[in-house]
């Protein structure tokens, strides 16, 4: 089922950190490569390098060697001011804590993203934010604050405010840590949905439950991927959740 | 970002911390306000100056004798009987650039009322006199052609001669004596008040000169001729054509010197503006410290808020924010917060300014440039004052200000 050029193509990997005297090495030679329609789970326990990974992926951090492609251009060589427009452009993130912008609404936070876009590629940023809330099943509270709205909610926004720009990669850093697992099931419901439509989905997690949603669990340890399976008997949460499909 | 966009998120983020932009767009109120009241009282106090010299007659040529010299020793000023009244005919028809032209015939008496006596200046005069002096009339009128004319037996009073010899009445009509001369009062003069040098300059009678020449003085020489230039820069075309017409008329030689002197009051104005320029400059550069301030406050609030929003900033960077998005962001921030400090507090200035001027009874003047000043220098304290917090936010790192608590 593999397209001919992969969406995330990493080879050889490395970041190492300076922390006062001791050299930190984070990622110890990843290669790895994730092709559109995947959704992978990258599991580990914490310190095996899965959040610098996504930073790097998420064009946030630089890797110290190694290369990365993301659609096929090679990131590494690029500036700041590049970096940033890949991540408006090409990268869609989710985190943990949301990071929503307080006292901001709904729609604003949606549109956000589509504020530093370069390219003129959105005629009427606000009608698009209220689609991609519409998507996220969010059409009832588009001028709720995110102190309005429950932690569920807040991460729908978040993964409104992800997709509007049509990301190639859409990447979660524990996108469920924050949540109760009833709530946990409707988000990953709507991560499957989202993946069903076509996004492409990376999702940092250290929860076996969460990988169980996904099409293919890697997982890291100490820096290097020591296991890279699809997942057998993956679980489907269709029905729980509304809005998406 | 577009800078529609730019100026919306700043006026968005301070519109949602409204204490925090009121406090600290407080600093930058009280300074321009400041600066626009203190500047509003210095250019008051020179337009009160400038008026004052106008009153004296700013386009006022002086034409006095010349100085007479008998056997080394000099007679001193206007010593010498140089000046006819030919001679004002004459500068009135031929000097171009004079628009009035009057003679004084000057002699001091005991101006006699009815109940009272008071010693004055008693000036014989052309009706032009009240434009070249800048005398208004407060009653009745002023000297007119049919009085010089007629030679008529009418004066003009100062108000402080009119009230030391009237009291309260209406001297109008009435009838005081000069000489033992019947004079009728046709009419009160504005008082003017003293001048510079504490001279009461409403202590002054005037009447046609033919009057004061033939019935008073008894003198056919004349103290002064007045003359009134276009306007002030003129004035060197008037003073040279005056001496080209008295000199021919008075027949001197070019080895001769001049048997009078033309002055004007440039000199006194000069000085005048000059002193009150030096205090308004003065005053605003001690208003503008404040503003200082005010810009320091600004950049205190700015480095907090951006402590304060680094979460903010991590998101906008990995939404796909560059640094140059985040430095205009707070740069603009700041500007508008300076610029609408600046805005209320030229409002207030302009209020304040108002105030100090009915309470103190100054003239206070707010000119509509040292308003566009004003605010535009506080937005400038906005750039100058929020660069640094917004290098600062700029230049944060994204994944440890998405990481900051």
């Amino acid at each position: 089922m593999a397209p001919a050029a992969p969406v995330v193509e990493v080879r050889g990997l490395t970041r190492e950190y300076q922390l006062g005297a001791e050299r930190v090495r984070a990622l110890r030679g990843v290669s790895l490569s994730v092709y559109a329609g995947e959704m992978v789970a990258i599991m580990g326990t914490s310190g095996s390098g899965k959040s610098t990974l996504m930073n790097v992926l998420g064009c946030l951090d630089r890797p110290t060697a190694g290369e990365y492609l993301l659609g096929g251009v090679a990131v590494g060589d690029l500036d700041d001011d590049a970096l940033a427009d890949i991540r408006g452009e090409r990268l869609g993130f989710v985190f943990q804590g949301f990071n929503l912008l307080p006292r901001t609404t709904a729609v604003e936070n949606v549109a956000l993203p589509m504020l530093y876009d370069r390219k003129g590629r959105f005629a009427d940023p606000t009608a698009r934010a209220v689609a991609a809330l519409q998507r996220v099943g969010l059409g009832e509270r588009l001028n709720h604050q995110p102190n309005e709205l429950s932690g569920g909610q807040q991460q729908r926004v978040a993964i409104a405010r992800a997709i509007v720009t049509e990301p190639r990669l859409l990447l979660a850093d524990e996108p469920t840590g924050n949540l109760d697992s009833r709530t946990t099931v409707e988000i990953m419901a709507l991560f499957q949905a989202l993946n069903d439509d076509g996004v492409t989905l990376m999702i940092v997690t250290h929860e076996d439950e969460v990988a169980a949603f996904c099409k293919r669990a890697v997982t890291l340890k100490d820096g290097q991927i020591v296991r890279d399976v699809p997942v057998e008997q993956r679980r489907a949460a269709s029905g729980l959740d509304g809005g998406a499909s | 970002m577009t800078g529609r966009a730019l100026l919306r998120l700043a006026l968005q983020n301070v519109v949602r911390n409204p204490t925090r932009s009121a406090l600290t767009m407080l600093g930058v109120m009280i300074g321009v306000a400041a600066v626009i009241i203190m500047v509003a009282i210095g250019q008051g106090a020179q337009g009160a100056i400038e008026e004052r010299i106008k009153n004296l007659g700013t386009n006022m040529v002086v034409i006095t004798p010349g100085v007479s010299t008998t056997g080394g020793v000099s007679g001193g000023a206007q010593s010498m009987p140089s000046l006819t009244i030919e001679d004002a005919d004459l500068l009135r028809s031929d000097a171009q650039s004079l628009v009035a032209v009057s003679p004084v015939v000057m002699t001091r008496t005991t101006v006699v009322g009815g109940q009272a006596n008071w010693r004055a200046s008693v000036y014989g005069v052309d009706p032009s006199y009240a434009e070249i002096r800048d005398w208004q009339v407060a009653s009745g009128r002023f000297i007119d052609e049919a009085d010089i004319k007629g030679r008529k037996k009418v004066c003009v009073l100062g108000a402080t001669v009119a009230s030391r010899v009237f009291g309260e009445d209406d001297p109008v009509g009435q009838l005081v004596r000069l000489r033992d001369v019947p004079i009728e009062v046709i009419g009160v003069l504005k008082a003017k008040g003293q001048t510079a040098e504490g001279a009461d300059q409403d202590d002054v009678v005037l009447a046609p000169y033919t009057t004061v020449q033939t019935r008073l003085a008894g003198r056919q020489f004349i103290g002064q001729i007045l003359g009134s230039a276009a306007s002030p820069d003129q004035l060197d075309l008037a003073q040279q054509e005056v001496k080209l017409i008295l000199r021919e008329r008075h027949g001197l030689s070019e080895q001769q010197p001049d048997d009078f002197e033309v002055r004007d009051q440039r000199q006194l104005a000069e000085t005048a503006t000059s002193t009150t320029q030096v205090m308004t400059t003065l005053l605003s550069a001690i208003a503008s410290v404040s503003l200082l301030v005010g810009g320091i406050g600004i950049m205190n609030i700015m480095l907090v808020s951006v402590t304060e929003r680094t979460r903010e900033i991590g998101i906008r960077r990995a939404l796909g924010a560059r640094r140059g998005d985040v430095l205009a962001q707070f740069l603009v921030e700041a500007m508008v917060l300076s610029g609408l400090g600046g805005l209320i507090g030229a409002g207030l200035g302009v209020g304040g300014a108002w105030g100090v001027g009915r309470l103190t009874g100054w003239a206070t003047t707010v000119t509509p440039s040292t308003v566009v000043l004003a605010v535009l220098f506080s937005a400038g304290v906005g750039v100058v004052f929020g660069w640094t917090p917004a290098r600062r936010a700029a230049g944060l790192d994204p994944i440890d200000a998405l990481r900051h608590q």
